[in-house]
């Protein structure tokens, strides 16, 4: 069946089409949706979102081949990215990182053989004041110890 | 000198601070917009705006009033404010507390700033990870909506002010503002060349003014109390830097937050007095002043400034953590004052592991556009790693510094120098750590640390 957005979604995205003078600046937020929806950007999308905007699937797949946050391949039911940058590893995030590579018996870049969790490194989250941290879906765990690590993963893991 | 002030801040603490309840009752929020747009030209706003002295807070302190002024009515076209909210430079988390904690100081900012400049919509850029940020800046876009201060008719006035939250998709280029414009326009994130200037040629091909974050938020501020005044309040009013800003500390300290000062305080007191000291009572090794395209400072380096015309003149034979964080002072002592958020790192940290770390940030952040970029960050990134592993040269030293120069001044966007500038920094201060590598008199094993051990006096705290 061909991608198309959920009714709820595709009346946001009519929202979102009135924020912008142009289609094409609707580029990003849309591919959000179809994301959110899918979990990945496929080259369905890539069409689908062309034709919405009209604008060439050229312009579209440069766009997301761009951007660190969509994914161009299919990816676990949750996402956890542990920030590797200097101020979070000057606070312990390569130990986090290791941590998170035990439990989850997977490298950084690897998703559990279930499928439910993608595992990934990040750079800078700005949450250097509250280092190290991790970002899990759509929310931040900061000051963590290994033990807040513990706790955050079996509750994904459940 | 500590002056901590409460003007952003104040509703920080308080369980609904994000609500425009809050924000009118504790710091007669919206009042300054009101009577921008009722009584005043858009001329004398952008005359308190000069007067305030308000350095871009985004990194690169540029004079915001003198930006504003930049905007001249076109035609045809309309003009935009864009607001940079893609805090991502590594040790800058200081507009997500704003975002988070007190996001109508922003929209009131933008109503101010649409005002100033001519446009009649305003978008703020926020990175897309920054989940609580966007929803805040939503929900109070939404509380002013319907409490008549934007739309149509903002306070019963005839000008329009729409206000948008933007959202990328992980990249750090986008905070670099043409870049940014282009991300904004649906494209991908690749910076543009200057001329033309947004002023001329922005968003969507229109005049387009781009402030960070913070530099919006604290305009209802400087206005309310006059742009003298609210300059006066830095101890580095005379060199043009006024205000007040929030500072930030992380690293290797006890207590890393994010404090609302006067402009003028001291690397020692920020570290010492508000974050507590160095982890575990070390000695101080380094600081990275402004967020890490700032080139690194030695804890024992000293003002070499015996020109009196210098303006570190009177600090010449000081400890440099004795010198007011100013966008001249900082300039001064060979780095910059960035986006005044402090990396502290304690004796035992290996500034060869620290150079590497940052070096594969900006490998994986660098857009591709420009050859010099694109392979000369990789190409630090991997020398480093070779000198780490023990199997570099003393010429692979020297190569670091040759690719680094390179990239100076031989791109479209300054990502080069923010990439060149730290790399050369860690080689100018700490090239017998490279070469003790290179001679095998450290290694990996032994002395590749970041990380200081954790202690029982370590104890992390959210903004205060």
């Amino acid at each position: 069946m061909a991608f198309a957005l959920t009714p709820e979604r595709d009346r946001e995205l009519g929202e979102i089409l009135g924020r912008y003078p142009t289609k094409m600046g609707a580029c990003i937020p849309m591919l959000h949706l179809c994301q959110e929806q899918n979990g990945w950007i496929s080259d369905e999308i890539i069409l689908y979102v062309a034709e919405k905007l009209t604008i060439p699937a050229a312009h579209v797949k440069g766009v997301v081949t761009f951007y660190t946050l969509f994914n161009q391949k299919p990816v676990g039911k949750h996402q956890v990215w542990v920030c590797r940058t200097l101020p979070c590893a000057l606070r312990g995030a390569d130990a986090i990182l290791h941590h998170c590579e035990k439990k989850l018996g997977i490298h950084a870049g690897e998703t559990t053989a279930d499928g439910k969790i993608t595992l990934r490194t990040a750079e800078c989250l700005a949450s250097c004041g509250t280092a190290p941290m991790i970002q899990v879906d759509k929310d931040y765990h900061e000051n963590l110890t290994t033990e807040r690590v513990d706790q955050i993963l079996a509750k994904l893991q459940a | 000198m500590i002056n901590r002030t409460e003007y952003l801040s104040k509703v920080y603490p308080l369980a609904d601070g994000f609500t425009i309840a809050a924000y009118e009752r504790e710091v007669d929020g919206y009042a300054m917009a009101k009577k921008v747009l009722s009584s005043m030209t858009k001329e004398q706003v952008i005359d308190e705006a000069k007067k305030a002295n308000i350095r871009g807070r985004g990194g690169a302190g540029f004079p915001m009033g003198l930006k504003w002024s930049f905007m001249r009515p076109h035609p045809t076209k309309p003009a935009y404010l864009v607001v940079n909210a893609d805090e991502g430079e590594p040790g800058t988390h200081k507009d997500r507390t704003i975002m988070e904690r007190n996001p109508h100081a922003v929209v009131e900012g933008c109503i101010i700033g649409c005002y100033a400049i001519g446009a009649h919509a305003a978008y703020i850029y926020v990175r897309d990870e920054l989940h609580l940020s966007k929803a805040r800046l939503w929900a109070a876009i939404n509380e002013a909506k319907a409490k008549g201060y934007l739309g149509k008719n903002p306070f019963g006035t005839d000008y329009e002010v729409e206000v948008y939250v933007h959202t990328g998709a992980g990249a750090y280029i986008c905070g670099e503002e043409t870049s940014l414009l282009n991300s904004l326009e649906g494209r991908r994130g690749e910076p543009r060349l200057k001329p033309p200037f947004p002023a001329q040629v922005g968003a969507f091909g229109c005049p387009t003014t781009v402030n960070n974050l913070e530099t919006i938020a604290i305009v209802p501020t400087a206005l309310k109390l006059g742009g003298e005044e609210f300059s006066k309040l830095s101890a580095l009013h005379g060199m043009n830097d006024g205000g007040t800003r929030l500072f930030g500390v992380n690293g290797h300290v006890k207590k890393p937050g994010v404090w609302e000062l006067a402009v003028g305080v001291t690397l020692r007191e920020l570290i010492y007095d508000l974050a507590g000291g160095v982890t575990g009572d070390k000695p101080l090794f380094a600081i990275i002043p402004g967020g890490s395209s700032t080139p690194v400072l030695r804890a024992e380096e000293l003002v070499h400034a015996p020109d009196e015309k210098s303006p570190l003149h009177p600090w010449h034979g000081q400890s440099v953590l004795d010198v007011p964080l100013g966008v001249e002072t900082m300039r001064g002592l060979g780095t910059a004052l960035g986006t005044c958020c402090v990396t502290v790192m304690a004796e035992g940290t290996c500034p060869v592991t620290a150079m590497h770390n940052l070096m594969q940030f900006y490998k994986h952040e660098s857009c591709g556009q420009c050859t010099p970029c694109r392979e000369g960050s990789a190409w630090l990134s991997r020398t480093v790693e070779k000198i780490l592993d023990g199997r570099g040269t003393m010429e692979d030293i020297d190569t670091l510094a040759d690719v680094a120069n390179n990239i100076m001044g031989n791109t479209i966007c300054a990502f080069g120098e923010g990439t060149a500038m730290p790399a050369l920094g860690f080689l100018k201060k700490f090239r017998k750590d490279f070469e003790a590598y290179v001679r095998g008199e450290k290694t990996r094993k032994t002395h590749s640390r970041l990380a200081v051990e954790a202690d029982a006096s370590v104890t992390a705290h959210a903004a205060e």
